[in-house]
């Protein structure tokens, strides 16, 4: 399933709301997300699954075509963590 | 930097304020949303929203584990875990957002 296909689902559900306004809620849920994100935020679906930010420490890397070191500064990534509902859901229960 | 943690409620809010639709709409529209992409998770389809990332569903398969505490050997049986693969453009914005 894309983006597209999704705003569709919601759209057809929803015959009411005008198709560009449902594209402005999809895109508005996804960006809320990255937004928190961005702040160091957790967002957490509650059956879903929870976004979170976790910190990866700076470290020395080596360039695996040439073995040199290279400094790797320290970052942060996202990072997604499954509900226990859609878990146990997608193990059929 | 204080850590908050969003919740469906400041998602609803966020399409309430955005579109303009009944604060209860807003929250069904959220819950419509999460379902939809479940749902096809669960019918093991990916779901690939563009510039945030890709959910998509693994197969592991059966193996030993072991209780760490006893030592005891427990079966794990196969099963489907999801894995989230953000977008570069989330990768970018988190890592730019969060840096000191």
């Amino acid at each position: 399933m894309i983006r597209s296909e999704l705003i569709q689902k919601i759209a057809d559900e929803n015959p009411h709301l005008y198709q560009r306004d449902v594209e402005k809620i999809v895109n508005t849920i996804f960006e809320e997300i990255i937004d928190a994100m961005s702040n160091g935020d957790r967002v957490e679906l509650r059956g879903f699954g929870a976004f979170s930010v976790k910190k990866r420490d700076a470290r020395t890397g080596r360039n695996p075509r040439t073995g040199e070191s290279v400094e790797v500064d320290e970052k942060h990534v996202p990072f997604f963590k499954t509900g226990k509902l859609l878990r146990d859901r997608l193990n059929g229960g | 930097m204080a850590e908050k943690t969003l919740t469906r409620m400041d998602l609803s809010e966020a399409v309430f304020r955005e579109v303009g639709l009944s604060r209860n709409e807003s929250a069904q529209l959220v819950e419509s949303v999460l379902n939809h992409m479940s749902d096809a998770l669960v019918r093991g389809e990916s779901v690939k929203i563009s510039s945030f990332g890709t959910f998509s569903v693994r197969e592991k398969a059966a193996r030993v584990g072991r209780n760490p505490k006893t030592g005891e050997e427990v079966p794990i049986h196969p099963r489907r875990v999801l894995t989230f693969r953000p977008s570069h453009l989330m990768k970018d914005r988190v890592a730019a957002g969060n840096k000191r």
